[in-house]
C-alpha cells in the first residue's frame, strides 16, 4: 500500500515565510573571500596562504565537529517541528558556508604545501600528507554523495504548501549520521595536521 | 481509481549510488595524483580511474533521461544553479593547476575529472531534489 504523505502538525503554519535555499546576501562575502584566495595563491604569500589554510581549516573543522557530534544528536531528540524550524534556518546558511570554507582550506593547504616543499615524497611525513588527502576525500564523497543531497531535498521539502514530515525525517537522519561520521572524520584531520605541523 | 504513488514511493533507477561511485572514482584519482605529485604521475591509474568514470556519468545520464514522468522543470532549474557554482569551483583548481605549472597529458588528464566532477554533481543534486517532486510541478 502506498503510503500518505504526512504533514507535519502545528509546524510550518501557512503564515511561515519561504524557505530560501540560498542566502543571496551572503554571496558578495562568499565572492570576497575567493578572490582573497585567488590572490594569496597567485602572490604566493605565506602568510595570506597560511592565514587562509588555518582559518579555514579551523572553522571547518570546528563547525565539522559542533554540528556532528553536538548539534545533531541534539536535533535527533528534538520534536519534528522545532526540529524543522531551526534547520530551515540554519542549512541555507550551511549550504553556502561549507563549501567556501572547504574551498578555502585545500585550495591554500595545497598550494602552502606545495610553496614549503612540503609534497615530496622525499619530505619526512609524506605518509601523513596522503592520510589527510585520503580523509579528505572520504569527506568530500560522504559530503558531496549523502550529506549535501540530503540537505537540499530537505530543504526543497520545507518550500511545499504541506512538508511531507515523515520524507523530511528520513532525509535529516541522513543528515544526521553523515554529519556524526564527517565530526568523526576531522578528529583524524587533527591527529594528522597537528603531527605535520610539529614535524 | 488508485492514487498516484507518492515521488519517493516510485522504484527509481541508481541514480545516487552510481553518482556517488562516480565521485569516489574522480577522488580517488585525485588523491593518487596528489600523492604523487610535483613529481611525474603514473598515468595508468589515473587514466583507468577517468575512464571508469566517465561510463558511469553516462550510464546516469541514459538512466535519467529514461524516467518518465519525472520532476524535469526542477531538476533543470536545481542543476543549472548547482552547475554555475561547480563551474567556479572547477574552475579555481583548474586555476591551480595551469598556475603550478601543470601541463600536457596530465593537465587534460585533471580537466577531464574536473569536467566529470563538474557534471556529476550537479546531476547528482538535481536527481535529489526532483525525485521527491511532483512531476508537473
Amino acid at each position: 500500500m502506498a503510503s500518505v504523505a504526512q504533514p507535519i502538525p502545528g509546524a510550518f503554519a501557512p503564515s511561515r515565510p519561504t524557505v530560501k535555499i540560498v542566502p543571496i546576501k551572503l554571496l558578495p562575502v562568499v565572492a570576497v573571500v575567493l578572490v582573497g584566495l585567488v590572490t594569496a595563491i597567485a602572490t604566493n604569500s605565506h602568510w595570506a596562504l597560511d592565514f587562509y589554510h588555518v582559518a579555514g581549516g579551523g572553522l571547518w573543522t570546528g563547525i565539522d565537529l559542533f554540528v556532528g557530534l553536538v548539534l545533531g544528536p541534539i536535533l535527533g531528540s528534538m520534536p519534528v517541528p522545532a526540529r524543522l524550524e531551526l534547520s530551515s534556518r540554519m542549512m541555507p546558511k550551511l549550504l553556502l558556508i561549507m563549501p567556501t570554507l572547504v574551498t578555502m582550506t585545500l585550495g591554500s593547504g595545497f598550494q602552502l604545501a606545495r610553496t614549503l616543499g612540503n609534497l615530496g615524497a622525499n619530505y619526512p611525513n609524506h605518509g601523513w600528507l596522503v592520510a589527510s588527502y585520503v580523509v579528505v576525500g572520504v569527506m568530500a564523497v560522504i559530503a558531496l554523495g549523502l550529506l549535501e543531497p540530503a540537505n537540499l531535498a530537505v530543504l526543497f521539502e520545507l518550500r511545499k504548501p504541506n512538508p511531507d514530515g515523515a520524507r523530511i525525517g528520513r532525509l535529516m537522519k541522513v543528515f544526521i549520521y553523515t554529519a556524526g561520521i564527517t565530526g568523526l572524520m576531522q578528529i583524524a584531520t587533527l591527529v594528522i595536521m597537528t603531527k605535520l605541523a610539529s614535524g | 481509481m488508485e492514487a498516484a504513488a507518492p515521488p519517493d514511493e516510485r522504484r527509481l533507477p541508481p541514480i545516487q549510488p552510481i553518482a556517488v561511485a562516480t565521485i569516489v572514482l574522480i577522488v580517488s584519482g585525485g588523491i593518487y595524483t596528489a600523492a604523487h605529485l610535483p613529481r611525474h604521475v603514473p598515468q595508468g591509474p589515473t587514466i583507468t580511474l577517468l575512464a571508469a568514470a566517465v561510463v558511469l556519468l553516462a550510464t546516469n545520464v541514459v538512466l535519467l533521461s529514461r524516467i518518465e514522468p519525472f520532476a524535469w522543470r526542477i531538476f533543470r532549474v536545481v542543476t543549472a544553479w548547482v552547475f554555475a557554482a561547480y563551474i567556479v569551483i572547477a574552475g579555481m583548481l583548474e586555476y591551480v593547476f595551469v598556475y603550478d605549472h601543470t601541463r600536457g597529458t596530465q593537465l587534460l588528464i585533471l580537466t577531464a575529472m574536473l569536467a566529470v566532477f563538474a557534471v556529476d554533481i550537479p546531476l547528482l543534486l538535481g536527481f535529489s531534489v526532483a525525485r521527491y517532486q511532483d512531476p508537473d510541478a
